[in-house]
Formats: structure tokens, sequence, C-alpha cells
């Protein structure tokens, strides 16, 4: 299943002077499962091994690294495969009549298709590279939106959206005189679906956006029957994949909703990457986002004509060397398969929901039980110590983590708090980081003197 | 290190703040509020004849954000205007770590934060109440007479950690 390339020994010299090799790696963090859980489906010794970064040391601690929800760490292979591309075959795209330019056209094309089978799209040019989860978003409200909502139409999202999926529809419902509307949330976080029915009941909704994956504290959607529902009455459906795309299996297709998105950072790959896959009649219909060079087939003063998809939408020179690195960070997640990258996650969630709750007894854990579909990130407030506090006393222990709001401002009102602490695990962390965060908490209760 | 930050006297700020209630009839009330990390805090002063006549706040935030706020509150109650800008600037030097701050006798229980100078990027926690302080006062100098019942509202949109200059700073290449 995996291929050889990929598993390289990190190159020492230039990316990581301080690499060490995986037997080194293994020997210093393989930690025995917690009685009675079964093992990880993956091995973390070769997982680790392919993370440079994770080998140091903060503050005198080895460095916990638990806010992948934010941004993941990279690869070597991804951090090699940018480099290589530079060194050898870097030129514009699309327009060399010369090697240099067809090599580079070849692999960015080629990163297109990667893509495109990682989402389960049918076809590559389905698949639009952009910025960011947020650059595909704010394309389709703008693009979309302009030329398709107008004053009484409905926008429905949801009240646990990351402010990616909210504030770019708030601005293209003002420009365009539409209504945006909020499905609320359960008291344990999931989508209140009773809600949406009614929400689509009242009628005129054109477009329904929601996660997949909560960032904030970890609920996966329902996102199938969401897409029926939307279609039901007559809505396209898109999908914010900024958190799914790493740790699920996806299958737009299967799915079935209309747009999909993720951001490269959060997947393995390189930051300023993303992609948006939206079914090809919806591409086609929609204008375009950005004017400039690559998107155009012929230009005149007066006017122009529009390259084919997905060129129309990918205005000026790409990031190239973005996308390649993005085709080998999705090459790297499925040479261990979505599906055990999705058992891990599940497996380490329940673990850490768990060890939280039996061993701090002031602790609140937000997001839905383990047994309820979930990702990798658990949200939490210790007694008294400020989100923020607690991070600061974690990284002084090596752990990273984040605190704050977690760009989901209405979801913390909802949940009546100023901010929360987040771990967020991914494929690099076990049981080891579990409890180098444990030992972080205690450090805060005895500095808080709880 | 951590130990002289989370201190006790911090943390009894923080779990019993000083003048942490609302005034009836401020003269000037600025909030004050850090988007990035959530914390925020109305700070309610009533100014007469250039003497912080009563003070108060209301908001929530970290243990630093706050117990620095109920301290400062604490130390220029009752002082005059110039009183407060000073003991301002004597606090702004204990977070720049500069010389002699530390052992600032005029700063009393403020001293306590000096640890916070050691973790840059939470100091501009502790100065939150300490910047609506100041935009207050600048207010009340613009019009002395009051804007009663009109809050100002700021945001604190440093995200660079305090001494950091970008236009000086080098990286130098692997
Ligand atoms: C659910 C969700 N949506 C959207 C985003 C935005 O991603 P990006 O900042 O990469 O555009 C994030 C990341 O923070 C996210 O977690």
């Amino acid at each position: 299943m995996r291929s050889g390339w990929l598993f390289r020994p990190p190159t020492r010299s230039i990316y990581h002077p301080n690499s060490v090799n995986p037997s080194e790696t293994a020997s210093r963090t393989h930690q025995p499962a917690l009685a009675g859980q079964p093992e990880s489906p993956l091995n973390m010794a070769v997982v680790r091994a392919e993370f440079p970064i994770l080998d140091q040391q903060v503050h005198g601690h080895r460095l916990v690294y638990l806010d992948s929800a934010a941004s993941s760490q990279r690869p070597a292979v991804v951090i090699r495969t940018i480099a290589e591309y530079y060194a050898k075959d870097h030129a514009n795209v699309h327009r060399g009549a010369y090697e240099l330019s067809v090599r580079a056209t070849r692999r960015y094309e080629a990163a297109r298709g990667k893509v495109a089978r990682f989402l389960g799209a049918g076809r590559a040019d389905e698949v639009v590279f952009t910025r960011s989860t947020t650059e595909s978003i704010n394309l389709v409200s703008m693009a979309w939106g302009r030329a398709n909502l107008g004053p009484g139409d409905v926008v429905v999202v949801s009240e646990m959206e990351h402010h990616s999926n909210l504030v770019p529809w708030q601005m293209v419902c003002e420009m365009t005189g539409a209504e945006i509307k909020a499905i609320g949330v359960t008291d344990d976080q999931c989508l209140d679906l009773d809600h949406f029915d009614a929400l689509l009941s009242e009628g005129n909704v054109r477009l329904v956006a929601t996660g997949h994956v909560s960032n904030a504290v970890g609920t996966i959607h329902p996102v199938e029957e969401i897409a029926r529902r939307a279609h039901g009455v007559g809505a396209l459906y898109l999908i914010d994949g900024a958190q799914s795309a790493p740790q699920l299996p996806i299958d737009v297709r299967a799915i079935g909703g209309d747009v999909d998105t993720f951001s490269g950072h959060k997947a393995c790959g390189p930051t300023g990457i993303g992609a948006l896959w939206a079914r090809r009649d919806l591409l086609e219909s929609m204008p375009p986002y950005q004017g400039g060079g690559e998107m155009i087939e012929e230009v005149r003063i007066e006017r122009s004509t529009y390259a084919p998809v997905p060129h129309k939408f990918e205005a000026g020179t790409p990031n190239i060397a973005g996308a390649i690195g993005l085709g080998a960070a999705v090459d790297f997640l499925q040479s261990f398969g979505l599906e055990t990258i999705h058992a891990h996650e599940k497996r380490i969630a329940r673990l850490v929901l768990e060890r939280l709750a039996d061993e701090f007894k002031a602790i609140t854990l937000y997001g839905p039980a383990p047994e309820v579909a979930r990702g990798g990130v658990v949200a939490f407030t210790l007694a008294d110590i400020h989100p923020h506090d607690l991070a600061t006393i974690l990284d002084h222990e090596g752990v990273a983590i984040r605190a704050g709001h977690h760009c989901c401002q209405p979801l913390m009102r909802r949940l009546g708090v100023a901010a929360t602490a987040r771990a967020s695990f991914y494929l690099y962390n076990a049981e080891d980081d579990l409890e180098a965060l444990v030992g972080g908490l205690h450090r805060a209760q005895e500095l808080f003197g709880i | 290190m951590l130990e002289s930050i989370f201190r006790e006297i911090i943390l009894e700020h923080y779990r019993k703040p000083r003048n942490k209630n609302p005034l009836e009839n401020p003269t000037v009330t600025v909030s004050m509020r850090n988007p990035m990390c959530g914390d925020e805090i109305d700070l309610m002063l009533v100014i007469e004849d250039e003497q912080i006549r009563a003070i108060g706040f209301t908001g929530q935030g970290c243990s630093i954000s706050q117990a620095s706020v109920s301290m400062m509150t604490q130390g220029v109650s009752g002082r005059s205007v110039d009183e407060a800008l000073d003991l301002e600037k004597r606090f702004v030097a204990l977070m720049r770590d500069e010389e002699g701050a530390s052992e600032d006798r005029k700063l009393g229980d403020l001293r306590a934060l000096q640890g916070v100078a050691k973790l840059p990027v939470r100091i501009k926690c502790a100065l939150l109440g300490w910047n609506a302080l100041d935009e207050a006062i600048k207010a009340h100098r613009k019009s002395p007479t009051g804007a009663m019942g009109e809050k100002l509202e700021f945001e604190d949109l440093t995200e660079l950690p305090a001494g950091f200059d970008p236009t000086t700073h080098r990286e130098d290449l692997p």
C-alpha cells in the first residue's frame, strides 16, 4: 500500500538538521496503549518519523503538538516535494513552449488529479485550486451568490459555523438583499435537524452551507442527510470540509453535496493552497470570481471570453508549488488510508474524553459523547482557570493547544463561554501526548491552587 | 518561571477583583476588547477637578488581564490624573523589563506582575486595563466636562509580541 518514495527518511541536510532516524524516534516515543483499549491502527513510530518538526524540545520538554485543527504539521515528503519542484521543475504553467513549463504544468495538473481522487470527484476539472477554504467559500458566495441571490432568497448556515462559512454569506446577503438563517445547535453541540426542517419549510432557501466536522467541538455532521433535505427544496448544498478532508474518507459524489472545499495546511499540505470541488455543471454556470491572466480565452478591450473550468476560476499565476505540495500531502494521507486515520482519530478522541473526565473533577468537556460521531478535537474548560492561562501553562510543558473562540463566536455565545481550551489530535498524536496534556493540566491546577 | 506569574496575589485579584462593579454616573467610559483572545473590559471613571473620584470596571478575561485591571483600579483610585499617568508609565516600564522597574515601590502590588514581562505574548493581557485608562484620560482631556453616558469603544489589535519590531528584525537564512 505504501509506495517507497514517500517513506524515504527525511533528508537530513537541508530541511531538518536534527532529524533522527525512525528507530530512534520509535524507542523514544513508543508507549504501551492504555489497558483494555485496542491499539491504534497506525504505527506511531512510522508516522512520527515522517514529521521532522515533532522532533524538538519546547521549554525543555518534548514538543506535543495539539493544534492540528488550526494547522497540521508537514511530513518530510511534502517539504521535499516542494523543494525539489523549485530546484528542478519550476516555470510558469499553461503558457510555456519549453520543457520546464511543460514539466511544471504537468505536475500542477497531476496534483489536481490527485486532489480530485482524494475527494472522490469524478473528474479533475471539477477541482479548482484556491488559496484556502476561506477563499473557496468567498469564491462561491461571490460568483454564485451575486448571480443567483436576490431579495426574498434565503441562505441557511448553522450556529456553529467557522466565521469563514458565515461572514462571506453575510456579505453576499447584504449585497443582494437575501436573508441569512442559522440552524440551531442541540445541547450536545449537534445540528438541530428538526430546526433545519423548519427553516427549509419557511421557503425560499437557495443554498445551505454547513461544515462537515466542527473545528470548535469536533461534531461530525450528517452531511448526506443535510444534502438530501437541501435538495428536497431545490437548494444547493456547500460543505465546508476544512476539518473533514484531513481526517475522514471523503467521497463527494456519495455525500451528494454540490460544493466541498478544504485547506491544504490542515491536511499535511502547504499553507496558501486549498481546493474547491463543485459539480461541473454548477462550476460552468457560475461567472468568474476574479479576472486576469490564465482565466481567459480571448481578450478585447471591451470584453473577454473565459477559459473553460476549472481555469476560469484560477486567475493569475497560481500557487504552483503549493498545489504540487498538496498533491504530495494527499498521497501521504492516502498511503495510510483515510479510513485508518479516521479510526485512529476516533480512538484517540475517546481516550482523551474518557481520561480527562476521569482525571479532573472540575473539567467541562464540550461536544458530543464519544459514541456520537466526532473527530479528533476536544474542547474543554478547567475549573476557573481561563483558557489562555491554561495555554500558557501547557506551553511551558511543551504542549501546544489553542485557547479562544476558535473563530466560532456564535457557538461560544450559545455555549455561554467567552473562550474554551481546545486540544486537537491528528495522525501523529498518541497516548503519550494525552499523558503530557494530563500532566500539564495537573500543573495548571497546582499553580491555581486547585 | 510560571510560579513567578501565577502568584497568589494575582490569583487573589483574579478571583476577587477590586472595584469590579459598574459606576452609576461615570464621566468617562471606555470599552477595550481584544478580539483575538476575547478579553474585554468596560472601564468607568468619575474624574472631577483632575481627580479620579471613582473607578469601576466590568468584563472578563484571563487571570493576568483581570488581576492587572483590578490592581490598576486600586492604584489610581483617588489619585490625580497626572499621578495615574505616572503610575501607567511605571507599569509600562515594568512590562518592558526596564532597569529598576521591579524595585519601583510606587507600583505596590502591581510589582507582582513583573513575571509577565518574561512572557511577551501575554504582556498585552496585562496592559488591557491600562490602555483603557489611557484612552479614558485622553478622552477626559479632550472634553473635561465629560461625555456622560457615552461609551468609547476600542479594540486592542496588537498581535505582535511586545518588543518585536518587524522593521528591524533580522532572520538568518538557513
Ligand atoms: C471548519 C473550518 N472552516 C474554515 C476554516 C478556514 O480555513 P482557512 O483559514 O484555511 O481558510 C477553518 C480553519 O480554521 C475551519 O476549521
